[in-house]
């Protein structure tokens, strides 16, 4: 930034992109240049045309737009015309970002591109940490394997608006036509089309609380494994301790080592409490609602402890089970004997569960992984069904 | 018409019924000066798909929509052949034909050209906004369309021009304006953003929204406007399912002026509670939780 360099908006402008790159907004160079092209149709003297321009052109989500925000107040300060004077430094302007992040009581840890964590009430007390996850060893490998044959079965399948060449009811009138012209005009077959089908989207909410830790390895190789199944929509996953945080972007690397360390950088609340009812309502607005969750299959891998207030979880899981097509809980203490689902969460969800598995060893994960890629007989899939849960739920 | 502000499209919408704050006004004036899609975002009923209708209108430019829906294919979205007429055509032909000997392989091909011919073709949304110069395209919930149809449409919205294989391809005298809205019920592919202006689009001000309801609804009193405005927005601070958007405060005051309220009070509330509040779960919410209260509260501080 020499001094005398003519275009000193261009400075500005990039290092305004280079600062919202490191909040995680992907402010890419053909942004960056819209971004040019739309200052010079305004008037980057004004803080407002700035302030648009920027929004505009460099955002492409709600999120982003928050960032953005967040961003260039730190950016431009309190100055008004916002592309006359010299910005402050870059580097220094990334700390004020995530400080000025923690002060507003946002997201404490500004947290990577996509996974986006939800703030905890501010009067709970949160137990925030990161972890180390192992290297695969040996048999990690292998489980990892197990997992992935298990999710090559089809899915469960939902008939979708498209078609495909096949026996059905509509006529395919292209191939028709084409076959008449072949036969000058002769009535021929008529060809016709049929629905497709594909299989439905599943979501994965992982229990990454303390009661949980000891299968938060597991089960995150469970999902991991789930997110590359072959066919179908890309599954989506999501940690639930303190918080909500979006892992489907983490999970997207083949490797699951390296997937699994982005996950550990990613999730601020590794064995941290639980609050399952307002992170399955935080999930239900932001994302299940709006299309994620409806006609899908939802496996909640948990084991039910909550701090927070039963009933909660039990009207959430209520609105859970009408958007969804099927609701698989999967308890890794429900392998144990003498378990019995009495633990207040547990209890409260239960009715509204349509599968309760247990998912305490590889050979339960397995099952379950069948499950969820469409296996529908009890005796293969070896669940407890929820009658028979409630029915210990009256003897204990 | 020549536009050279933000200021003056602002204007421009104002006199056609819409009435953009700020940004709406600087993403509309750039997206028609760079020529680049706009993509706009938010809740339900925040008057996304009303910008497309107002910029149509203020440009005296035909709006050609185009609903988005699972498993929307080119066929619904760009052309198809009509068969009927094709079929109708050849059977014509034949028949004119008969006692002739028979059809060289010439004939055939000509038949053929004939079958796959312009007036054939049915022109569906997306080539009509290729063919008509102005217009204003509104690609409406892409976000309900599926991933196969966004590749798709990236690539219709990128060059504005279709090859048809049996005819060749069109292209578009001028690109027409775009302006494709989401619901956010999925995330949109990134290429296709990145191909347009991207404008996240709030709940209005209370004071515009007051004066959004007074344009829209022209029997309604100012004193209805405001306590109407006040209400909706009070329950947008509520934790509802679906909190009520302007076309909700809109569908609202219309419903009180149809039972002929002049002011907004507790009963006529609860009685027409139903214009703003659609899940039955917000709706026991709110007329258990004390609306009176509520009313009082948000028409108190209006």
């Amino acid at each position: 930034m020499a001094p005398d360099r003519p275009s000193d908006s261009t400075d500005t402008v990039v290092g305004l992109a280079r600062t919202l790159r490191a909040a995680g907004v992907d402010a890419s160079p053909d942004r960056v240049h819209a971004l040019m092209s739309a200052l010079s149709l305004l008037d980057p003297a004004l803080r407002a045309d700035v302030y648009w321009a920027g929004r505009l052109t460099l955002c492409s989500s709600a999120d982003d737009v928050r960032r953005y925000d967040r961003v260039f107040a730190a950016y431009f300060g309190d100055r008004p015309a916002a592309l006359v004077r010299r910005p402050v430094a870059p580097a220094a302007q990334l700390k004020l970002v995530s400080m000025s992040a923690g002060d507003e009581g946002g997201p404490a840890p500004d947290t990577d591109d996509e996974a986006s964590a939800v703030p905890a009430a501010a009067s709970r007390t949160e137990i925030l940490r990161y972890r180390d996850i192992a290297s695969l060893s040996a048999s990690d490998r292998m489980l990892l394997a197990r997992l992935l044959a298990a999710f090559a079965l089809p899915g469960e399948a939902r008939r979708t608006r498209r078609t495909t060449p096949g026996r059905g009811s509509t006529v395919d009138r292209r191939r028709t036509l084409q076959q008449l012209l072949r036969s000058g005009g002769e009535p021929v077959e008529i060809a016709t089309r049929v629905r497709r089908l594909q299989p439905r989207r599943v979501v994965l909410l992982v229990d990454v609380s303390g009661s949980m830790s000891a299968y938060a390895d597991a089960l995150l190789r469970f999902a991991h494994a789930a997110s590359h199944r072959l066919r179908g929509p890309a599954t989506e996953v999501f940690t639930v301790g303190t918080r909500l945080t979006r892992v489907t972007r983490e999970m997207a690397h083949r490797d699951a080592d390296v997937a699994l360390r982005a996950i550990a950088e990613a999730v601020p609340d590794w064995s941290g409490g639980t609050r399952l009812g307002d992170l399955v309502k935080h999930f239900l607005d932001e994302w299940g609602q709006r299309g994620m969750a409806r006609g899908a299959v939802v496996v909640v891998l948990s084991d039910g402890w909550e701090r927070g207030d039963p009933t909660m979880l039990g009207e959430q899981m209520a609105r859970l089970h009408r958007l969804a097509h099927r609701v698989v809980w999967s308890n890794p203490r429900a392998g144990r004997a003498g378990f019995a689902p009495v633990a207040g969460g547990m209890a409260a969800a239960l009715p509204h569960v349509d599968e309760f598995v247990s998912g305490h060893s590889l050979a339960a994960l397995e099952r379950l992984a069948a499950l969820v890629a469409g296996a529908r007989d009890p005796a293969a899939s070896g669940h407890i069904r929820p009658i028979v849960a409630s029915r210990r739920l009256a003897h204990a | 018409m020549e536009l050279s502000s933000p200021g003056e499209l602002a204007e421009a919408l104002d006199a056609v019924g819409y009435l953009p704050d700020d940004g709406v006004a600087t993403a509309a004036y750039l997206a028609l000066t760079m020529r680049r899609p706009l993509f706009v975002e938010g809740d339900a009923g925040v008057g996304k798909t009303a910008l497309a209708r107002s910029l149509a209108a203020v440009l005296d430019a035909p709006l050609i929509r185009l609903q988005c829906y699972e498993g929307i294919d080119a066929a619904q979205a760009l052309y198809d052949w009509d068969f009927p007429r094709q079929l109708l055509h050849l059977r014509a032909v034949e028949a004119a034909s008969h006692g002739d000997s028979a059809g060289t392989s010439a004939d055939a091909a000509r038949l053929e050209g004939e079958l796959y011919s312009r007036r054939f073709l049915i022109a569906r949304p997306l080539l009509q906004a290729i063919e008509t110069s102005p217009c204003v395209l509104l690609v409406d919930e892409v976000d309900r369309a599926d991933d196969e149809f966004e590749a798709f449409l990236l690539e219709v919205l990128s060059d504005f021009t279709v090859s048809i294989p049996e005819l060749g391809t069109i292209r578009a005298d001028s690109p027409p304006v775009v302006v494709v809205t989401s619901n956010r019920t999925r995330e949109v592919h990134d290429a296709l953003k990145r191909r347009c202006l991207y404008h996240w689009v709030e709940h209005p001000s209370f004071d515009r929204e007051v004066a959004i309801v007074r344009r829209r609804c022209p029997n309604a009193s100012d004193r209805l406007a405001a306590e109407v405005t006040a209400a909706v927005q009070r329950l947008r601070e509520e934790d509802l399912l679906k909190p009520p958007g302007v076309a909700e405060t809109l569908d609202w005051t219309e419903a009180l002026l149809a039972l002929g309220a002049q002011h907004l009070d507790a009963d006529t509330a609860t009685r027409t509670l139903g214009a703003v509040l659609k899940y039955r779960e917000d709706h026991d919410r709110i007329a258990r939780g004390g609306l009176p209260h509520l009313l009082a509260e948000a028409v108190g501080g209006a």
